[in-house]
């Protein structure tokens, strides 16, 4: 034996060497990638990725657009209902089937449904079922309602709750079902202490539960959030950006500049701010969360 | 490179005679009934010469450009590609990416053939020829439904003006005024189409061409977007998306008119209507006859393959000979880019288009003078414009001035 104790370099090899193509790809792809898009979203790229510098001209054009402005405004307003309604909408839906129900499996199954469905398919039904030629609209008016007008994706004003509402169909499910199981984990002993006690079953819930089911509404929490910034196919299969450019978001705006403008640079630089915000959010709860564990360990 | 490439093509014309088969793959996005029809035509031809067309169609051409630009830069070019012929492949032509045929071009003396020149200028960057114009296509039609305009109790308008005070009688007849797609294209199309027929031509080339901020900001430029804002108005009830449901509006008398390219023709055809009878077409808005010269152009990417590139060449030859001109013309429904070929089984439409060819009564299209950046940016501009009826004229010409300022 050349040497006693073994470089730590090459201990536990196997299992570094599985972790080599994890780490190769998380470094060149995603770092790697998020640099040179960094770099290139300072110059103007066209068709091509082109290194010609124009400094922060990329970015005075993006702020200056009104559809990229349109697009902040409605992610905005898409993540908040979303984020809110969603947790009240999953939570309460937990909490109901958690009453010791019959046939939990079948209702747990319905609601989860739509989560299994694409958001291309999603889009598609909602856009159909908000027709007021043959959807909603006009069903109630067959049954006499004469009068009655819902037709939200062909108002600009009110098109991007059309979307919500889709999109709250079809994720509802899965928030529920983290948080059943969520509320499954707490321990049966915590409610019979708080009966005992002769507290309400509300605030049971809402002070005792809840805050015990913290890891679950962090998980649940990135979940919700990273969908909602990426939200596309959702918008694209649904309205198109429609009407007009009253529901474009984000990641369409992105999407427009790359492959129909032949604008990268500008594509680029939409994305770079799309990260930039993301990680205004992320980073310092990451630190929070993450960074007193070795204290706490 | 270069000197090897022109090398390549030198021989390749000498051995064009003698040339062995080979395979040539050639993608496009013309995958409607009467495109592919015409692609045929090529690739017939092109069989003929003894060499073969592998044909490589991708549906959409957002798509299909995608694909292509990917294949380009990523190393793997395919035998040769159609574009729009102006400043989508100025790029790939800049990076390097594209044969010059310039050889070919005078070879063939294209430069003495090709009517419009402007068609081949928009193929010439520095001198040099990089591709080869197939077609023409004009925006400027204006088709107008006779049912709708009789069962309203009017004469069929023979422009613009007449069209527009007509409205309100279609409208009480419960037509639609005008048929008009949501689509961003096609909206920017009729606003550019108003932009070239009511005003002299001289406006629309300084807006487009050297991108004149005063001028977009006169008020003859306003009154284009009264126009438009109009149009807005008497399209307020067309609720299709894509232009050949709109078309068919006008096909099935529910709808006045539309303002469309001269691809819509194809569509009269297939329906069995007639030109003159059934509907007419009036050129420049039937205000100002003139016609705006696009169309389609192939493009052949530097290729090692010295077999590949005399084939290349061969393509390239062919392509505007009188004889494949005609089949995919007719087929395609589009004009011939050659002006000493007989097209007498032309229909009404197309013989007004010729005639106004020959007169050279012609513009420069859109898609020439500007990048995709700036029509995509004009295109978002009239989505929003057409779709919310609160914008108005006044602030729709402003941004439009941004948009002019901003562009290159």
């Amino acid at each position: 034996m050349a040497t006693e104790r073994p470089n730590q370099l090459f201990r536990n090899m196997n299992a570094k060497v599985a972790a080599i193509p994890m780490i190769v790809t998380a470094l060149f792809v995603f770092v790697g990638g998020t640099a040179w898009t960094i770099v290139y979203s300072f110059t103007k790229s066209g068709l091509l990725p082109r290194m010609k510098w124009i400094g922060l001209d990329q970015y005075e054009r993006l702020w200056g657009t009104k559809k990229w402005l349109i697009a902040i405004e409605n992610l905005v307003i898409y993540g908040l209902c979303m984020l809110t309604l969603m947790f009240v909408i999953g939570f309460i839906l937990a909490a109901l089937i958690d009453q010791k129900i019959r046939f939990e499996n079948t209702v747990r199954t319905v609601i989860l449904y739509p989560y299994a469905m694409s958001f291309v398919v999603t889009g598609l039904v909602w856009q159909w079922i908000l027709n007021p030629e043959f959807g909603v609209q006009s069903i109630v008016r067959d049954f006499g309602w004469e009068g009655f007008t819902f037709d939200p994706l062909y108002s600009p004003d009110i098109a991007i709750f059309g979307v919500l509402i889709a999109g709250l169909w079809q994720g509802s499910g899965l928030v529920m079902v983290l948080m059943l199981a969520g509320l499954r984990g707490i321990d049966q002993e915590v409610w019979k202490a708080a009966r005992i006690d002769g507290i309400p079953t509300w605030k049971t819930y809402i002070y005792i539960v809840i805050p015990m089911m913290r890891p679950v509404f962090i998980t649940t929490l990135v979940l919700v959030v990273t969908g909602i910034v990426k939200v596309f196919d959702l918008i694209v299969a649904q309205t198109g950006g429609g009407p007009g450019i009253a529901t474009e978001v984000p990641a369409k705006y992105v999407y427009d500049m790359m492959f129909r403008n032949n604008n990268l640079g500008q594509g680029f630089a939409a994305s770079t701010m799309m990260l930039l915000t993301v990680s205004l959010v992320v980073i310092p709860w990451a630190i929070l969360e993450f960074g007193g564990s070795k204290r706490r360990g | 490179m270069r000197i090897t490439s022109k090398l390549l093509a030198a021989t390749a014309i000498v051995a064009a005679s003698s040339a062995s088969a080979t395979e040539l793959e050639v993608m496009h996005w013309w995958t409607s009934g009467g495109e592919a029809a015409a692609v045929s035509e090529f690739a017939k031809a092109f069989d003929a010469t003894g060499n073969t067309w592998v044909d490589a169609a991708i549906a959409g051409g957002e798509n299909a450009r995608a694909v292509m630009v990917s294949r380009l830069t990523g190393g793997d070019p395919m035998g040769a590609f159609q574009f729009n012929h102006g400043r989508q492949a100025e790029e790939l032509i800049e990076s390097g990416l594209l044969r010059d045929i310039t050889d070919i071009a005078e070879a063939e003396g294209w430069l003495d053939l090709v009517n419009p020149s402007s068609l081949l200028e928009a193929c010439t960057v520095e001198g040099r020829v990089y591709c080869a114009p197939v077609n023409i296509h004009s925006w400027q039609w204006l088709w107008v439904s006779h049912d709708a305009f009789a069962e309203a109790g009017l004469p069929v308008p023979s422009n613009w003006a007449e069209f527009a005070a007509g409205a309100d009688k279609l409208a009480a007849a419960g037509k639609i005024p005008l048929a008009m797609g949501q689509q961003g294209w096609q909206q920017s199309g009729a606003f550019n189409v108003m932009m070239a027929s009511l005003l002299p031509s001289e406006i629309f080339t300084s807006v487009y061409g050297d991108k004149d901020t005063d001028v977009a900001a006169s008020a003859d430029v306003a009154t284009v977007f009264a126009a438009a804002a109009e149009a807005r108005e008497m399209a307020a009830k067309s609720t299709v998306q894509n232009w050949n449901d709109a078309t068919n509006l006008v096909i099935t008398g529910q709808a006045g008119g539309q303002i469309m390219g001269d691809w819509a023709q194809g569509e009269f055809a297939v329906a069995g209507s007639v030109a003159g009878e059934d509907y007419s077409c009036l050129p420049g808005l039937g205000t100002n006859p003139r016609l705006s010269t696009g169309g389609d152009a192939f493009y052949f990417p530097v290729l090692d393959d010295a077999d590949q590139a005399a084939a290349q060449a061969e393509l390239a030859a062919l392509l505007l000979k009188p004889a494949t001109q005609v089949s995919f013309n007719l087929a395609k429904g589009s004009l011939p880019v050659r002006g000493d070929i007989d097209l007498s089984a032309a229909n009404d439409c197309m013989q007004k288009g010729l005639g106004l060819l020959a007169d050279g009564a012609l513009l420069p299209d859109v898609n020439m003078l500007a990048t995709p950046d700036t029509v995509n940016q004009i295109n978002t501009l009239f989505t929003e414009f057409f779709a919310d009826a609160s914008i108005s004229a006044a602030d729709a010409q402003a941004q439009f001035v941004e948009i002019i300022a901003d562009a290159e």
